[in-house]
């Protein structure tokens, strides 16, 4: 029976939309794994040695940090990491028992990458402890309950997807908790370091996050089982509609047409709602190099390209891929190509100009810190945002918005290929600046920044007119592309 | 109105659409039946600009269609569910259309009020989002929104799949009624031979891609039909 279940996910693996044009994606993505597998195990290795340096007992240390090792493990998974859904509808009245049904969904989330690549970390942190004379019992079951512990979250991730306010709620536990850490009010970790350092040092302490692993995978299929019906689990969520006119907008002409209708496309659809969200956290994103003598210096204009184009970024990144349900039906009406894409521009360069001025606040760390940021944002105006419409026309992804159906349902919004594709942006800004450093002061580099920007606003124009020729180059395939939705 | 030039479609060496000459004049009611795979929807889709013919060309009103866009003002068409924006209700869908074809909120209103029979009271005022509607009642919505803005050519594909028989009969009278103007040019095509040949004045079947019957609507049409498709 497995094996059936096993069949009918390669099919859909190899036979998916996306997997035949992104190949060279797909590579992509496998040498970043595989780059990142290195260092995390580079990590595991050296952390023993680097801590005992510093003078810490290492595992200590690290029992003192997995606590917020596990609160982010859990916040990236509730960003990234999909639920593998079954396509189970048809199978529900083959002759499948539903436990089979239930146990496969939930057997595959065990195999995810956020379930493995942990193990890069702390294998080869525990094989360098046993080398180092710690006692291999006691760190075999300290691994048994650290595993545990990840498999608890990715059950955790699973119930707790279907809720969306808890994103926030868990960022804002995990930022809470480290402010409080971090200016001495309360010590989490005071509290929480003997339970971890119990999973070493006591011979049963990891048994309670083995039992709450296997109560908890209980529950799960429990849940997933009682709610296998076409009305429960399984149905699709029906909003409450309400008519909205926004006639204000009616002044702009058929640019406005198109203004109304994105802006109810981001109200109305959980996948592009996150992304008003992400663009929000990468508001903070410069704190990261803002006032962190560790960085260098020309890091600073990668922090200003990326805090106002957050929702340049994540939604200009896939226009026109959000029409993509409904691409026909724009293809055949009397509009203008030029309109619909001046449209998307203009809500680009109006979400880029809002977060220029809610990331004012930059301006605590003085005024050239907060130009940096204009100069930033003068720049995803003039260069950045053609440069996404451009690549929209090559990204044949079509997008699901309705993707809101019940407890199955896969609602992840953020994807890996957004962020790399957003690579190219910021590689020529970080040398013009660099350029400028080098020759000059942190003036000429941000002028030079500035300067892009400004020249690809004047040629605005012309540049909308290679757009719009690419445009209608890709349209046959890009309308091929976006049939084969499902 | 519409010209068909030397028009063929192939995929990977099959010819799925092969129309050596058709011309629909101005006004027709034009019926396009034929079986699964017969090239129907293939040639609605070329005639939309939707997929690129493989020789030929199709001119629309003296504009050909894959070389200038100009056809679209007069042209309306509703194909399947993805001619619709799921996200919007079913009134802000006849609004965005509206504004695209230059019509204000009062002439989509009265087009709007003049089908509410048609309707049956399940589309406007109903708090639903279109993707929330069953494949009926978005069937509706599709069929009322491309007779906004009087377009000169409607092209129906499929009308009366999956709908109820009242509003069968209903839409039919709709046909009919623009089928009676003489600036509509309605293209139609079904698997349901009587409700073509009841809405159209001229039927075409196709077979494999070719054209294999082209008759004026008379009283043996139906039967005539019938025989030829019975195996």
């Amino acid at each position: 029976m497995i094996k059936k279940f096993i069949y009918l996910e390669w099919k859909a693996f190899t036979r998916s939309a996306s997997f035949g044009t992104n190949l060279a994606m797909k590579i992509l993505i496998g040498f970043l794994m595989a780059y990142f597998s290195l260092v995390f195990i580079a990590i595991g290795v050296g952390a023993f040695y680097v801590l005992k340096k510093m003078k810490l007992e290492p595992l200590v240390t690290v029992n003192q940090f997995l606590i917020y090792y596990f609160l982010l493990d859990l916040l990236i998974r509730l960003m990234m990491q999909g639920i593998p859904v079954l396509n189970i509808r048809p199978l529900l009245v083959l002759p499948f028992k539903k436990p089979t049904i239930v146990h496969f969904s939930l057997g595959k989330t065990a195999l995810s990458f956020f379930n493995w690549v942990h193990a890069l970390f702390f294998v080869p942190f525990s094989i360098v402890l046993i080398l180092e004379g710690y006692d291999v019992t006691s760190i075999l079951l300290w691994n048994l309950g650290v595993f545990a512990l990840i498999y608890i979250n990715n059950f955790l991730n699973i119930i707790l997807s279907n809720i969306d306010k808890l994103f926030v709620v868990f960022v804002g536990l995990l930022l809470g908790l480290g402010a409080a850490q971090y200016y001495k009010l309360f010590d989490i970790t005071l509290f929480t370091t003997p339970f971890f350092h119990g999973l070493y040092a006591s011979k049963i302490l990891f048994l309670i996050p083995v039992i709450v692993l296997i109560g908890l995978y209980v529950f799960t299929f429990k849940y997933f089982k009682n709610n296998l019906f076409l009305d429960a689990g399984l149905s699709k969520k029906e909003d409450i509609a309400t008519t909205e006119n926004l006639s204000w907008l009616n002044q702009f002409g058929t640019l406005g047409t198109f203004l109304k209708n994105d802006i109810k496309l981001i109200k109305r659809n959980k996948r592009s709602k996150t992304t008003i969200l992400m663009s929000f956290i990468f508001l903070f994103y410069g704190l990261i190099f803002f006032g962190n003598s560790h960085q260098p210096p020309v890091m600073h204009i990668f922090a200003g390209i990326f805090v106002s184009g957050g929702f340049l970024f994540v939604f200009g990144q896939f226009v026109p891929s959000w029409d993509s349900s409904y691409y026909q039906l724009m293809m055949t009406q009397n509009i203008p190509y030029r309109g619909y894409i001046t449209s998307k521009w203009w809500l680009v360069v109006i979400a880029t100009f809002v977060s220029t001025i809610l990331a004012s606040f930059y301006l605590f760390y003085g005024l050239e810190t907060y130009l940096t940021i204009v100069v930033g944002a003068i720049y995803n105006i003039g260069v950045n945002s053609h440069l996404v419409l451009l690549g929209g026309a090559f990204t044949k992804t079509p997008i699901d918005l309705s993707s809101s159906s019940g407890a199955f349902g896969d609602k992840k919004a953020f994807n890996v290929n957004a962020m790399l594709l957003t690579l190219p942006k910021l590689l020529l800004p970080l040398l013009l600046y660099w350029t400028g450093l080098h020759f000059g002061d942190k003036t000429l580099g941000l002028a030079l920044v500035a300067g892009a920007g400004v020249l690809g606003f004047i040629f605005r124009n012309k540049v909308f007119s290679i757009i719009e020729k690419r445009y209608k180059v890709e349209k046959y395939s890009t309308i091929l592309a976006y049939k084969q939705k499902n | 109105m519409i010209q068909v030039n030397q028009l063929s479609k192939t995929y990977n060496e099959t010819t799925v659409l092969n129309i050596n000459n058709l011309e629909i004049p101005k006004g027709q009611s034009f019926g396009l039946v034929g079986n699964n795979g017969a090239g129907k929807t293939t040639f609605f889709s070329l005639l939309l600009d939707l997929i690129q013919p493989s020789t030929g060309n199709i001119i629309n009103n003296d504009i050909q269609v894959n070389s200038s866009e100009n056809w679209k003002s007069f042209t309306a068409s509703f194909l399947d569910e993805s001619f619709l924006i799921g996200y919007l209700t079913p009134e802000e869908y006849f609004y965005f259309i509206g504004d695209l074809r230059h019509q204000n909120k009062a002439d989509v209103d009265a087009l709007l009020a003049q089908h509410e029979e048609f309707f049956n009271g399940e589309i406007l005022k109903n708090k639903k989002y279109l993707r929330d509607l069953s494949k009926g009642n978005q069937k509706k919505v599709g069929i009322i929104a491309t007779l906004i803005g009087n377009p000169e050519v409607i092209i129906l594909d499929e009308p009366f799949a999956n709908l109820d028989p009242t509003t069968v009969s209903r839409l039919k009278k709709i046909i009919k009624e623009l089928a009676d103007n003489p600036n509509v040019t309605v293209l139609v095509s079904s698997h349901d031979l009587q409700h073509t040949v009841e809405v159209c004045d001229r039927i075409v079947a196709l077979n494999k891609g070719e054209v294999v019957k082209d008759i004026q609507t008379s009283k043996e049409t139906l039967q005539e039909l019938e025989a030829f498709f019975a195996v």
